[in-house]
């Protein structure tokens, strides 16, 4: 099967970044988002056709997907061995993850053309979700991890251009820079990582990495170090640049920043795909963590599960829209995360991460579907806060009816597509460990709670004072949701035992009633909550809140992690070593070179003089110095 | 010819003339008196070479030869400097080399 031209799927968006970058000026807003449209249209058009072609029409081998090399070229040669290829790698998480951003990227061009109608730097918007989707699809599809790394980079990059697109807002400045050091310091511990496996494997290459009976994973995980193998050592370290690009606890703290971006931008880049790319991370390593180092995938498991359980306890209490659609998302990727770390290699062992591809699939049409709902119901009343919204299922009734479809899907309401992947974690966490099985669970119910304590908040509940009467989106921006909506009912029924698997072969799955009633059963409590506290205006939140006192103020605070970081970094890492080191570079550094630097000006000030210009004096000298030599020379003194 | 006046004379003559002129060389502050130091200075080397060359070479030109020829290079020089100085005269009114420092740092 040929494969080749999915070169072209990250290349046309790179074109279309060119182009409207270097014409921002002089294209219209018109050209310049047809610009990105077509572009990111061929994109999605192209990625499935892949997918057809290589779910339908590529023959399986012994009943399994193939992994195959679509295009390869060597990119960078340093030695025989050590060189940087580029190319596309063909797999089933990566043909899903190409659909995933080519369907979520080309709603958010297309909705963007109404959601930013008349923003300055419409163009500069434009060029960047270009090179974002760019690097996205680079990322996916990549063979080996430097080229992950290269990419991984650039959507970071691209995720910081965007967070500080209005950047004469100083909360959106200080919000980019957030994110990008942030993530920038734990990919610090990713390329460790990188180099360390490679060290130990002697190879970068993701088919040759992966392949579970090849030489890599067959070396086992290397010499012990501090009680655990290098490998694990090493996969920690990869996970923890997962975790910072994903939100992950402890590197959290720049999501709920990044909401400063524009709407689409946070639906794009900070819910559906890039966030995710932390567990696809983990997915495409995920034989090696599988066999050579269990303990680092143990790991994995515990670190999504707090961060879900952490981030949905947060999402409860928040009233910025967008802030608590984006801890949901932290919380729906920590889930993701979980059921990785449950998951094992082969047969049922393996459901846990089909389940977590499968999340991640309907997770990003439905949590893009709520980021732009958001956006929609943020163009409508100007404000992100709760309070200022309510009753607007009047004004808004796409807006409404989509948006109810995502919180219902979210919440795990059968038959939509998040009830399938939920349930389908839940059942794999529930094999592997009951601790965390129970904590999901609770997830599950909270999960519920807070997505209807928005809905109910927004769209029911006391209509405040409208300064003019809120309007639906325009078509631009009510097409991407419908299309969304669309696919919230039917990516549940995607058979994604059958085409995504660590091993390439399908798995029998089938309903467990001990966890999908029990789930269920949370979901509709917690929207039943949820109706009861905010459906109309009542006077049960605030009660609660003072009931649990001291905890909430806590959970409002997010726990305080970001004065536990300001503590560190400012107080600790700054004041400390920060100032020493500054006084040492002023006082020895420096002062060495200031010094060099006065000596020369001093001694040069004291001779000055000789050179006065007047030839008499330099005649004076040269004479005396003849005079001397002749007399020397007459008294023998050479001799 | 003059065989009373020994060799050893005309030596005198031409060191006490070379330091006048180097001593005028580096003392005076008038362009033109340093000038004429410079031909003090050449035609003691001239007296020199004549007087050499006339005492223990009779049958040879050689120092004959160079004298002319320093004569020459001298008169030439003399004409060169001159017009420098005359130019530096009509720019700086003044021909004192310690006045003439526009050039220095």
């Amino acid at each position: 099967m040929d494969f080749t031209y999915t070169i072209l799927i990250p290349l046309i968006p790179l074109f279309s970044f060119l182009i409207i970058g270097f014409l921002h000026n002089k294209l219209s807003n018109t050209v310049a988002s047809g610009i990105g449209i077509t572009a990111l249209t061929a994109s999605f058009v192209m990625s499935y056709y892949t997918a057809y072609k290589y779910f339908f029409t590529t023959e399986k081998i012994d009943g399994a997907y193939q992994k195959i090399i679509g295009y390869n070229t060597v990119w960078l040669q340093f030695t025989e061995n050590l060189h940087i290829d580029m190319g596309t790698l063909i797999d089933p998480i990566s043909v899903m993850m190409l659909v995933v951003v080519s369907t979520v990227s080309l709603m958010v061009h297309i909705y963007s053309t109404g959601y930013m109608k008349g923003e300055d730097g419409f163009n500069r918007f434009y060029s960047f979700l270009s090179l974002f989707s760019f690097s996205m699809f680079g990322l996916v599809v990549s063979t080996n991890i430097f080229q992950m790394y290269v990419f991984w980079e650039l959507v970071g990059v691209s995720s910081f251009l965007l967070i500080g697109y209005y950047y004469d807002k100083p909360s959106a400045v200080a919000a980019s820079k957030k994110a990008f050091i942030v993530t920038r310091f734990a990919d610090m511990f990713f390329l460790i990582g990188i180099l360390t496996v490679g060290y130990i494997t002697d190879t970068y290459d993701f088919l040759a990495l992966t392949d579970p009976s090849g030489s890599a994973i067959a070396q086992g995980g290397g010499i012990l170090f501090m009680g655990m193998s290098t490998m694990t050592w090493a996969l920690i370290l990869i996970f923890m640049g997962g975790a910072g690009k994903s939100a992950m606890m402890p590197f959290h703290i720049w999501l709920p920043d990044a909401m400063e971006g524009p709407t689409p931008v946070s639906a794009l880049i900070h819910a559906a795909t890039m966030v995710v790319a932390g567990v696809y991370l983990v997915a495409r390593l995920f034989p090696v963590y599988s066999i050579s180092a269990p303990d680092a995938l143990e790991v994995v498991a515990y670190v999504g599960a707090i961060s879900s359980l952490f981030a949905a306890i947060v999402a409860t209490t928040q009233f910025d829209i967008k802030r608590v659609l984006a801890f949901s998302t932290m919380s729906q990727i920590g889930y993701m995360i979980t059921a990785l770390g449950v998951s094992g290699m082969h047969g049922h062992e393996g459901v846990g991460y089909m389940a977590s591809m499968f999340h991640l699939f309907t997770h990003a049409m439905f949590k893009a579907l709520l980021f732009l709902g958001a956006g929609a119901v943020i163009h409508a009343v100007h404000s992100n806060l709760m309070n200022e919204m309510g009753g607007l299922r009047k004004y808004l009734p796409v807006t409404h009816i989509t948006f109810l479809i995502a919180t219902l899907t979210i919440a795990g309401v059968p038959p939509l597509s998040g009830f399938f992947s939920k349930d389908e974690i839940l059942v794999a966490a529930f094999h592997h460990d009951k601790f965390i099985f129970f904590i999901q669970l609770f997830v599950a119910g909270l999960t519920a709670f807070y997505m209807f304590r928005l809905y109910f908040r927004v769209f029911w509940n006391k209509e405040p004072h409208y300064h003019h009467t809120p309007h639906d989106a325009p078509m631009s921006m009510k097409f991407p949701l419908m299309f969304l909506a669309m696919f919230s009912f039917v990516a549940g029924f995607l058979p994604f035992n059958e085409w995504i698997t660590v091993d390439g072969k399908a798995i029998e799955i089938h309903t467990e009633w001990v966890v999908a009633i029990p789930a269920t059963l949370f979901g509709l409590i917690g929207i039943a909550i949820a109706m009861v506290m905010y459906k109309k205006e009542t006077a049960i939140p605030d009660k609660i809140s003072a009931a649990f006192g001291k905890f909430y103020k806590w959970t409002f605070n997010k726990f305080y992690f970001d004065e536990i970081y300001m503590f560190v970094t400012h107080k600790i890492i700054f004041n400390i070593v920060s100032k020493s080191v500054a006084w040492f570079d002023r006082n020895v550094v420096d002062a060495t070179m200031d010094g060099i630097g006065h000596v020369t000006e001093k001694s040069a000030e004291m001779i000055k003089g000789l050179q006065s210009g007047q030839i008499q004096k330099y005649g004076f000298v040269f004479i005396s110095g003849a005079i001397i030599i002749a007399i020397a020379f007459i008294l023998n003194l050479f001799y | 010819m003059i065989p009373n006046i020994p060799l050893s004379y005309f030596f005198v003559v031409g060191t006490l003339m070379f330091f006048i002129g180097v001593f005028g060389f580096l003392t005076r502050r008038n362009l033109i008196t340093i000038l004429m130091s410079v031909e003090l200075i050449l035609n003691s080397v001239n007296i020199n070479f004549v007087a050499v060359n006339r005492y223990l070479f009779p049958d040879n030109m050689h120092g004959h030869f160079f004298t002319i020829f320093i004569i020459a290079i001298a008169a030439s020089e003399a004409a060169v400097a001159i017009a420098i100085i005359l130019n530096i005269y009509r720019k700086f009114k003044t021909i004192n080399v310690e006045n003439v420092s526009e050039m220095k740092y």
